[in-house]
């Protein structure tokens, strides 16, 4: 039914994982030392856009459920805090807490919907939930702004230059990282795995499939939620490409190039097309081209990502 | 909530009919979201635009701009999506890159202006119905949307190819159990799919312009269209198009700014009672 991208194994040993993961934020924190300004605050984004793509493979790799409604979540939580903070003069840990509200409030709303259904029909109706969010943002100029969208500048003094946020977010990164690790890896998180090998199975063993799946969607979209904070508080700026299906396709794409029921991959993969968009975007205008491009080349060539293959690699080799 | 806005819904229903048909057509055979759906609409516009400026004829801007999205629909079936069959996901995440990529080459060809197709003069001007003047272009999109319900009808109802489609939407491995070539089926659904999304695409680029976000605004009309009417049924298209059509025009006068949330509401409804749609059937 929803036999999801990845077909490689999914279970690493969390001790190499874990020591891994330790070797790979030793070097993120040095990294700045070597780097100028502005590649510090290209590894922020790929920080934050590594969290958005971490919730998104946390539906489409351990529920089996693929979303493409996560970027208007995302944004939603953008458009609140920036919102709020120039309108309201809101102090920012209170913007914060309401816009991971809004956002985890939307994806309820998104995730009553969408749970009854599986495979594509799921997909379509996240997109179409999505797209609904777009528009609205796109029309209701008086709170939204219109295209012009919202811009402020809210982001503390203390943690004004590039360097300071960038410890701020690999410091939320890391904590939200675990925390993600430490929901897949809970009875919780084990049973959505479940759910998304055999929905049938799970039920007759007496768990609450719906339950499960609409849960496990507003922890994902709490997360989205968060990751749209940070990226408030990086951007200053928030306008309807924010919640856009690209933003949705562009998460997506960044879990699926880590490898889909990877979570850590999903760093990996934005890593990879951030890298690329900074790159191709230095010699050409053409990004969506060559994103599009990238999306037909994964899906035909590498739909189990850059995990997922080295996964199944291994996997093989020792079977 | 008077007639003039009423027949605004009606004839923008007729429009999505022409477009969700392609859509639901493709989706309820070869189970494939065609995600580039959108960008095949705007791309088809963009060609009757060209061709129709060019040739000063509309009649050759439609019938040029459905050769050219058919020939598309060609390349992508039986180029890209012949690299992903039976996997569902990588389809319509496949068709998603399509759309990406049709979307900024068209930016690349005709820029970011609003085109607008050019109409002949005997669809110009307005008639009256009842108490109201009605532009007789509109009047001819709605006769247009009918007579591609009555056509595809036809297709689906009185010839072999329909009891083929019809059959394979039911279940394609029976019908390629009796010998029949399903793949040729397949191919030839994809072509009419993507040609009427160019005839969309023409017949909507005359009186709602060609814009480079066009494409995303049609497509999200014709998925709630085809989740409202349920896969692959063209009375389900028809009668989801309609009631789109009107929540839209209802939306545009009540509530200008939200006027996207309107046609969520229903849809909400009706899928909390029928997750496939109004006639839609299980995989």
């Amino acid at each position: 039914m929803s036999t999801l991208l990845s077909s490689a194994a999914r279970t690493a040993s969390p001790r190499s994982a874990l020591g891994l993961l330790v070797a790979i934020i030793a070097v993120m924190a040095l990294m700045p030392t070597f780097l100028p300004t502005y590649h510090v605050s290209v590894l922020t984004q790929i920080l934050i856009f590594g969290v958005f793509a971490m919730s998104i493979d946390i539906l489409a790799g351990y529920a089996g459920r693929t979303s493409l409604g996560h970027g208007a979540i995302f944004g939603t939580a953008t458009y609140v805090v920036l919102y709020t903070v120039t309108q309201y003069g809101l102090p920012l840990w209170a913007a914060i807490i309401i816009s991971v509200l809004a956002a985890t409030v939307l994806a309820a709303i998104f995730a009553a919907l969408a749970i009854r259904t599986t495979g594509v029909y799921f997909l379509l109706l996240t997109l179409a939930l999505g797209m609904i969010v777009w528009g609205i943002c796109l029309r209701w100029s008086v709170v939204t702004g219109g295209e012009n969208g919202i811009r402020g500048d809210i982001r503390p003094v203390e943690i004004g230059d590039a360097l300071s946020f960038y410890y701020v977010t690999l410091v939320c990164t890391v904590v939200l990282t675990f925390a993600m690790w430490r929901f897949i890896r809970s009875p919780f998180g084990l049973t959505l795995s479940g759910i998304r090998d055999s929905a049938g199975r799970m039920r007759s063993l007496g768990y609450d499939v719906s339950l499960h799946l609409f849960l496990g969607f507003v922890m994902s979209g709490f997360f989205a939620g968060l990751a749209g904070a940070l990226y408030a508080l990086f951007n200053n700026f928030v306008s309807p490409s924010t919640v856009a299906l690209t933003q949705s396709v562009t998460g997506l794409l960044m879990a699926i190039v880590g490898g889909v029921g990877t979570l850590f991959g999903a760093l990996i993969g934005s890593f990879v097309m951030i890298t690329l968009e900074n790159f191709v975007s230095y010699y050409t205008q053409r990004w969506p081209t060559v994103l599009g491009l990238v999306f037909i080349f994964t899906m035909i060539f590498a739909p189990a990502g850059v995990l997922g293959t080295i996964r199944a690699l291994r996997s093989r080799r020792r079977g | 909530m008077n007639l003039f806005q009423v027949l605004n819904g009606v004839t923008f229903a007729a429009l999505l009919f022409i477009v969700a048909s392609g859509f639901t057509l493709i989706f309820g055979l070869l189970r494939i979201v065609n995600l580039a759906h959108g960008a095949l609409y705007l791309l088809g516009g963009y060609f009757g635009y060209s061709i129709a400026s060019w040739s000063g004829s509309f009649a050759i801007g439609i019938a040029g701009a459905m050769a050219g999205i058919a020939i598309f629909g060609l390349l992508l079936e039986g180029g890209l999506l012949r690299f992903v069959r039976g996997h569902e996901l990588r389809q319509v995440l496949l068709t998603v890159g399509v759309a990406f990529v049709i979307n900024d080459m068209a930016l690349v060809v005709w820029g970011g202006d609003s085109f607008t197709v050019p109409i002949p003069d005997f669809l110009m001007g307005a008639v009256q119905i009842g108490p109201v003047f009605y532009p007789k272009y509109r009047v001819f999109v709605f006769g247009a949307g009918v007579l591609v319900f009555v056509l595809l009808w036809l297709l689906m109802n009185k010839t072999r190819l329909g009891v083929m489609i019809r059959a394979g939407v039911d279940d394609a491995e029976m019908v390629e159990a009796c010998g029949i070539n399903i793949r040729k089926i397949y191919l030839w659904t994809f072509l009419l799919g993507a040609a009427l999304a160019g005839l969309g695409g023409v017949i909507g680029g005359a009186f709602l312009s060609l814009y480079p976000s066009a494409d995303a605004e049609i497509l999200v009309f014709s998925l709630a269209v085809v989740i409202i009417g349920g896969r692959g049924s063209l009375p389900g298209a028809a009668i989801g198009a309609l009631l789109v059509g009107l929540l839209n025009s209802i939306g545009q006068v009540m509530f200008p700014e939200l006027a996207y949330f309107v046609i969520f509401g229903p849809m909400a409804a009706l899928l909390a009672f029928r997750p496939l749609g109004l006639f839609g059937k299980t995989a």
